[in-house]
């Protein structure tokens, strides 16, 4: 699993990289999200894998590493999940203005 | 535990109130708005100033940081607000900052688009959240806050320079915005706390495995914050950003960049200070020699700007390496003279911005970009005819002179205002380390940071020259600019401000080694937030 993991945050990170520097508008968003998927796992694995462990206790109960897994790094997963996707949004609002002004997908305007 | 003990979440709290309060106003009703959001601003800087004076207090003990839990969570659980001198400092600048640019948006630009005074506040929010935060993810949580409301006032106005330098800006902190969160997990997960000041604790004992993956977090962080803090060569966007921002934007903007300084200063200093073991001065090389090459470009750029946006941009890129250098010296001395330069810089140069507009309505669009190439290929009206006895100077370029002229001097750092007293603070802190550290001989790399702290004032004084003399001196028979009162006090008020500050040095200083001086002590925040007490709990309410 930390093999697939790493290799799957690898891959988006360097698509992600690539299509950043791209000179289309579509590129660098489509980059930038990629670039956003790849850090929201890396925040997660930072928690440390672990299968069938819940972050939450029962009521009554007490909670341990052996039992449980790390339940910040989930919450601060979310949290950088919505407002990488809210920037997103922004970005297109921008991009598409940006070819309504110049009438070109290129990043500075003019080809 | 008593109502004062809350005003510390107010800067947050009501600017964010204030912003969803106005968003159903309409549009129409705009100067309503404004007056709601001017009133905000000034209670949450009579707040500020109030947190100030606590802060700053002897009886608050040495260091003066007061912690305010959030959910009346013990500290390395729950998240903390921190107020210290430093944070204090920032709050009142910022709102200082705030109330000039609202009046001056208030005359005519708010009018360029929707929300402008939503936005605005939503900044503040998130600046001030920034400045008081003692957590490491809350910090970014306020930091995109801070971004998001900036893209959108970046945006305010529209138009295709805009909505470009808003396109390459917005693509830029992204990326950052990324390194940020990467650099943050990794901190968490090397070390398994968010909280700055647990953090400074357990840096002296975690083992040299997980030491080498919280360096390359914090690196990682650093980054983030040296790419808003505009470092060469992470800051090529800064100039064309600023310089397409509308005139009341850029100059709020003026304090974003001191957000990266700030936070830089504080980490440096608290994580990787004199008790961070194997970690000790932890990038400050970096940040030194950083800070010395941007600078340098910013000097240069200065130079060889022709639109006086990008000048003062450059100057803004100048106002930061000579900070960054400042924090990777590590010399408490040095630190105390640099925030008495990034608050009368700041004032500075968000006048500046304001007064460009006022000026530049006078000239048509193509002399600033002739000024430069005039300059260089001699000058082609020389055998204009001279006119006899001079000409008379109208009152509005009078006074639009005046304050340039001001501009100028602080600018350069020149007699007898508060850049030069500024900039003589640090260089006497350089050779004079006093109480702050060893004698030890002054070493290549501070030799260089004098030259260049005194060689950009001397950039910043030509471009200022040259510009000025293009505009007030060969233009008049140009139309004089309607300049409203409301444009020219804000203006008038940040430049009192430094000339305050000028008089009142004295003081100012005081508070700002004593700020560097519980910098460089960071047991004392350490202890203060990890022994806050619970309301209720200790203490009673």
């Amino acid at each position: 699993m930390e093999l697939v993991l790493s290799a799957g945050i690898g891959v988006l990170t360097a698509s992600g990289v690539w299509l950043l520097f791209r000179p289309r508008t579509y590129q660098v968003i489509i980059g930038l999200s990629l670039l956003s998927y790849a850090v929201n796992l890396f925040i997660f694995g930072m928690g440390r894998l672990r299968v069938n462990a819940p972050p939450v206790l029962e009521p009554g109960g007490t909670g341990g590493l052996l039992t449980h897994t790390d339940p910040i790094p989930q919450a601060l997963v979310l949290t950088a999940i919505v407002i990488g996707f809210a920037m997103t949004a922004l970005f297109l609002v921008v991009l598409l203005a940006s070819r309504g002004f110049t009438g070109t997908d290129h990043v500075d305007g003019r080809e | 535990m008593n109502w004062f003990h809350h005003l510390i979440i107010l800067p947050i709290l009501l600017p964010i109130i204030t912003a969803a309060g106005l968003i159903p106003v309409d549009e129409r009703n705009r100067t309503l708005k404004g007056v709601i959001g001017f009133t905000s601003t000034v209670v949450v800087f009579l707040i500020s100033i109030l947190l100030m004076q606590s802060a700053a207090s002897p009886g608050e003990g040495e260091g003066g940081a007061s912690v305010y839990l959030l959910g009346n969570w013990p500290a390395p659980f729950g998240i903390v607000l921190v107020l210290d001198r430093l944070s204090a400092l920032m709050l009142v600048l910022t709102g200082l900052l705030a109330m000039a640019t609202q009046v001056f948006a208030m005359a005519k630009w708010h009018r360029a688009g929707h929300h402008f005074h939503s936005l605005f506040q939503l900044m503040l929010a998130g600046l001030n959240g920034a400045f008081l935060t003692g957590d490491l993810f809350n910090l970014f949580v306020f930091f995109e806050m801070m971004l998001a409301a900036s893209y959108g006032l970046l945006l305010h106005g529209s138009g295709p320079m805009r909505v470009k330098a808003g396109l390459h800006y917005i693509a830029v902190n992204l990326a950052a915005s990324s390194l940020f969160l990467i650099g943050v997990s990794l901190i968490y997960g090397a070390t398994g706390t968010l909280n700055m000041a647990d953090l400074a604790m357990r840096i002296a004992t975690i083992g040299p495995e997980s030491r080498m993956l919280m360096e390359a977090g914090a690196a990682l962080l650093g980054i983030a914050f040296l790419v808003k803090a505009g470092m060469w060569p992470l800051g090529f966007w800064l100039p064309a950003t600023y310089s397409a921002a509308t005139p009341p934007v850029a100059a709020i903007f003026a304090i974003l960049t001191k957000v990266g300084i700030y936070i830089l200063l504080r980490l440096s200093m608290l994580l990787f200070g004199s008790d961070a073991g194997g970690s000790l001065g932890f990038g400050q090389p970096i940040l030194l020699y950083g800070g010395l090459l941007t600078i340098g470009f910013g000097a240069i750029g200065v130079l060889a700007s022709q639109a006086m946006g990008r000048l003062a941009g450059y100057c803004v890129l100048v106002s930061s390496g000579t900070l960054m250098a400042a924090v990777g010296l590590g010399n408490g001395a040095v630190i105390g003279g640099a925030l008495f330069y990034l608050v009368s810089s700041t004032l500075t140069i968000c006048a500046f911005f304001l007064l460009i507009e006022l000026v530049e309505r006078a000239r048509d669009a193509g002399a600033d970009v002739l000024a430069v190439t005039m300059e260089a290929y001699g000058d082609v009206d020389e055998n204009e005819e001279e006119k006899e006895g001079g000409v008379a100077v109208p009152g509005t370029m009078a006074v639009l002179g005046l304050c340039f002229c001001t501009c100028a001097i602080l600018l350069s750092g020149l007699p007898p205002l508060s850049g030069f007293l500024a900039k003589f603070a640090m260089l006497h802190g350089l050779f004079n380390p006093g109480s702050f550290g060893s004698e030890a001989p002054v070493s290549g790399a501070e030799w260089a940071y004098t030259a260049l702290l005194i060689l950009s004032g001397l950039a910043a004084m030509i471009a200022m020259n040259r510009v000025g003399i293009r505009t007030f001196w060969t233009s008049i028979e140009g139309t004089i600019p309607r300049v409203f009162l409301i444009e020219i006090a804000p203006v008038l008020l940040l430049l009192t401000a430094c000339v305050f500050l000028s008089f009142q040095a004295g003081p100012a200083m005081r508070y700002m080694d004593a700020t560097a001086k519980s910098l460089g002590e960071p047991q004392n925040y350490i202890g203060r937030v990890m022994q806050a007490p619970r309301a209720g709990a200790a203490g009673g309410q």
